[in-house]
Formats: C-alpha cells, structure tokens, sequence
C-alpha cells in the first residue's frame, strides 16, 4: 500500500509521533546520564577547591583527597555576621552560593578548611559572578591571617577562548599568591585586576587579559563582592 | 511530485560497490572543489569562533563530523516518509536531538571535552553545512552514499578548521597545540613579539580569505570567467 506522505493527515501523524519518540529518547538518555554527570560535577567541584589550595588531583581521586585534607567536618558554614552555624541543615557542600547571593535576607555561605601537610590551615572561600557570556566562578584560599590569598582558582561556563577563557590558567590565578584583602590599616581593600598590567609592589593588583576587559572586571567584582561577604568572618577570625 | 520521480530513480540503478567511484568523489570533493567554507561559504561564523586554539578546533571538528554522520543517517533512512511540507522542521528536530545526545555523552563519560566545546555545542545546531547537505544531500540519497557526504564535508570543514587554527595559535600565541614552541625556540628573545590582532575573529576572516586565494589560484576549476 502506496500512503500519501504529503496529505494533512498523514503529515500530522508524523510530526506527533516523530515529537514524542524524539522526547522519549532525549529524556531517556538525559535521565540515564544524570548520574554520571553529576559525580563529574561534585569531583570536579572537589578538584577545585582543592586546587585553590594548591593541591593538584587528577579527577577520578578527588574524593578521596578531599576526604583526606578537608573531609565533611571541616565544612563550616556561616550565618548572615560570619559565625559558624552549628548543625546546618543542609551541607555547606551542596550550597548554591549564587542562590545565597540573590535570596538576600538571611544568607549562609560555606567555607572549606583545608589542613594541609605542613600544618597551615587554609580557608578555601567559594565564589561566583558573571562574565561575558554567562556564569564565572571560582575559589579562594585564604591564609591563617585571614587577610593574604594562599592561591585561587577561577571557571568559567563559555567565554572567549584565548581571551576571557584564560582566566582558568595558570598564568593568571598564580597572580593571585600573596595579594592582600585588607590593606596596612585593614580596612577593606580587595583585589582587583588591572588593565594594562599591575604594580608588581600593588598587593591589590593583579594583571588582566588583554582583550578580555569584560570577564576581568567581571572577576574584579566576583572578587570584591565576595570579601565584602566574608569580611564579617575573617575580621572575627582575625581578632580572636 | 518531480521529486518523488527523482527519488525512485536515484533507488533503481543497480548495486554498486560500496566505494565506487562516484562513492569516493563523496568523499573527496568537499575537501577541495566542493570545500562547504572556501567554495560553498558555509558554516564561516563558527569557523571564526573557535579557531582561536587548535584544540578546540580539533574537538569542535569531531562533533561536527559526528552529529553530521548521525543526522545524515537518520534523515536518509526517514527520506521516503517525511512529507515535504515539514521536512525542515524534522531536520531541525533530529539535528537538535543529535547535539543535545551528543552534549549528555560528553558530558557524563569526556567531561573535559565537554568543557572545552561548552558554547560551540549549540553552534553545531546551527550551522548551515550540516542543514545543507540534509536537504540537498541526504533527503534525496540512500544512507551509504549519505554517510560518505557528511563525512566527506565533515572532513572539509574540518581541514579549514584545523589550518586556520594552526596559524591564528602560531602567530597570535605563539603555540601549536598548547605547546610553547616559540618560547622554547627562544624566539621571544630575539624580540619577537605575538600579533595580539590574530586572536581576534577579524583575522580569522582574512586567513580564510588568504586560504581562499591559494586555493583559487591552484585549482583550474575554481576559476571564474
């Protein structure tokens, strides 16, 4: 039987069918995914805030070299005037600190603390922002000061290749060692990245990438938006 | 209903080898004289976006030879069912479906890879090569020669790809795939200095255009009275 592929009928029969067998494969295939998906995201999450602290993993080992230096306990979490929250209810891993930043009002952002090997004890602090094209975010360790970065780490979702992207390398978060957050009278001063390169003396300077003005100043305000946000905390840390 | 007759046609010429002649020209036609960015300029916006580092224009090749081979499969073996009326709407629909499974393997088994293209996944979906040679390849053609076609232009696209990244790395950062080769030549020191004009997609337009050039100028039938 010869059918008329082009009547009305049969053309609305085949988009219908065509629509829910395309729905049925993509759902199958996101739903049976989802697990694997997710355990790259945690890993590399992990591998992160690891990394900030200056510990390379490769991924398949991040858990358990997040298990070893900073592990479920040394999650804290922090109310709204920087002061740990005992028993949180949910854990301060699986905060989604750009929720927290939006919620307004009663705001809990996590810290990480990281005992390293030599006994300097590490505050890794998340932070998110918006480049160019979408999300940036990353991490900062912070030493037992409280005030110098001990390393950062920053992502991004898609900018510029070669130009916004490259603030996930190297060259750029190594910058990040030494600088400062509060400046000799500790008041607050952050760090910022600077156009047309920084002061090598500036303790609140870092160099921008060239033709990546928007994602830098996007990273200056990630930056400064998140030390306003724990500054409660660290000056409390600080003076105790 | 010329089209349908044309179908039929296509369909009674008796078996052939599976890389005939006509099969391997497939094949090897869109490298050059048929070339889908130099002859047919298509597909040039994401030939600009990501030719930045070779990397990416390796990964962003692979994809696209991967979701054009399973996009012209699909649509050839569902040639003789689709009506004409939507026909561009299913090839929408089964290119789209082919990029997002694309994106969840990457994502759940190579998520490195994934991380890399990012953006360039959703600039598969539109580029016109891959919607070209549906409609005038694969919505006409049985799924072997079909295969050939999209790995042919997949391959094509590919090659511009990949030259065009070579020299925009080279010249604008100075590497081949990530690796510092001028700073371990030590050109740098020669006061070299890398042409930060070659990062943007500006040059990218020109490199294709310098590509286009030798190319015209070598092949005979190229050229235009």
């Amino acid at each position: 039987m010869k059918m008329d592929v082009n009547s009305n009928k049969y053309t609305f029969i085949f988009s219908a069918i065509m629509v829910v067998v395309v729905a049925f494969v993509l759902a199958l295939a996101s739903e049976s995914l989802k697990p694997f998906q997710e355990s790259n995201v945690k890993r590399e999450k992990m591998q992160n805030i690891l990394a900030a602290c200056g510990i390379d993993v490769e991924r398949d080992e991040a858990e358990s070299v997040y298990d070893k230096f900073i592990g479920a306990s040394n999650e804290i979490m922090l109310d709204t005037k920087g002061q740990p929250i005992t028993n949180p209810e949910k854990r301060p891993f699986e905060i989604d600190v750009l929720y927290e930043y939006k919620s307004g009002g009663q705001r809990n952002f996590p810290v990480f603390r990281c005992q390293m090997e030599d006994g300097e004890t590490l505050y890794v602090l998340p932070m998110v922002g918006k480049g160019l094209w979408g999300p940036i975010w990353g991490y900062a360790a912070v030493g037992a000061d409280f005030n110098t970065l001990k390393g950062a780490t920053f992502d991004h979702k898609g900018e510029t290749p070669g130009l916004g992207a490259e603030i996930n390398k190297d060259d750029f978060e190594k910058q990040f060692i030494g600088k400062k957050i509060f400046n000799d009278d500790m008041e607050f001063a952050s760090v910022k990245v600077i156009k047309g390169g920084a002061d090598p003396s500036d303790t609140h300077g870092v160099d921008a990438i060239s033709g990546g003005t928007i994602t830098s100043n996007g990273v200056t305000e990630m930056l400064q938006r998140t030390f306003r946000a724990y500054e409660p905390f660290l000056k409390s840390k600080m003076n105790s | 209903m010329a089209e349908e007759t044309l179908i039929e046609v296509v369909e009674k010429e008796p078996k052939e080898p599976l890389f005939s002649k006509k099969n391997k020209r497939l094949l090897s036609d869109p490298l050059n004289d048929d070339n889908p960015i130099t002859v047919q300029v298509l597909g040039i916006c994401s030939a600009l976006a990501i030719t930045v580092q070779l990397e990416q224009a390796v990964v962003m090749s692979v994809s696209v030879l991967a979701v054009m081979v399973l996009s012209s499969l699909s649509i050839s073996l569902l040639r003789n069912y689709v009506p004409q009326r939507v026909r561009i709407i299913v090839q929408l629909v089964v290119v789209a479906s082919m990029v997002v499974l694309v994106d969840q393997v990457l994502k759940a088994f190579v998520y490195d890879v994934s991380k890399k293209l990012s953006v360039f996944v959703g600039l598969i979906i539109t580029n016109c090569i891959i919607m070209g040679r549906l409609e005038a390849f694969a919505l006409g053609n049985k799924p072997w020669p079909s295969v050939l076609d999209a790995v042919g232009n997949a391959a094509g696209y590919g090659l511009i790809l990949i030259v065009v990244a070579f020299f925009r790395e080279l010249l604008g950062s100075g590497k081949i795939y990530g690796y510092e080769l001028f700073e371990n030549l030590g050109i740098y020191e020669l006061g070299y200095e890398n042409n930060g004009l070659m990062i943007l997609s500006p040059m990218a337009l020109i490199t294709v255009g310098v590509y286009i050039w030798i190319q015209r100028s070598r092949n005979p039938k190229l050229i235009e009275e």
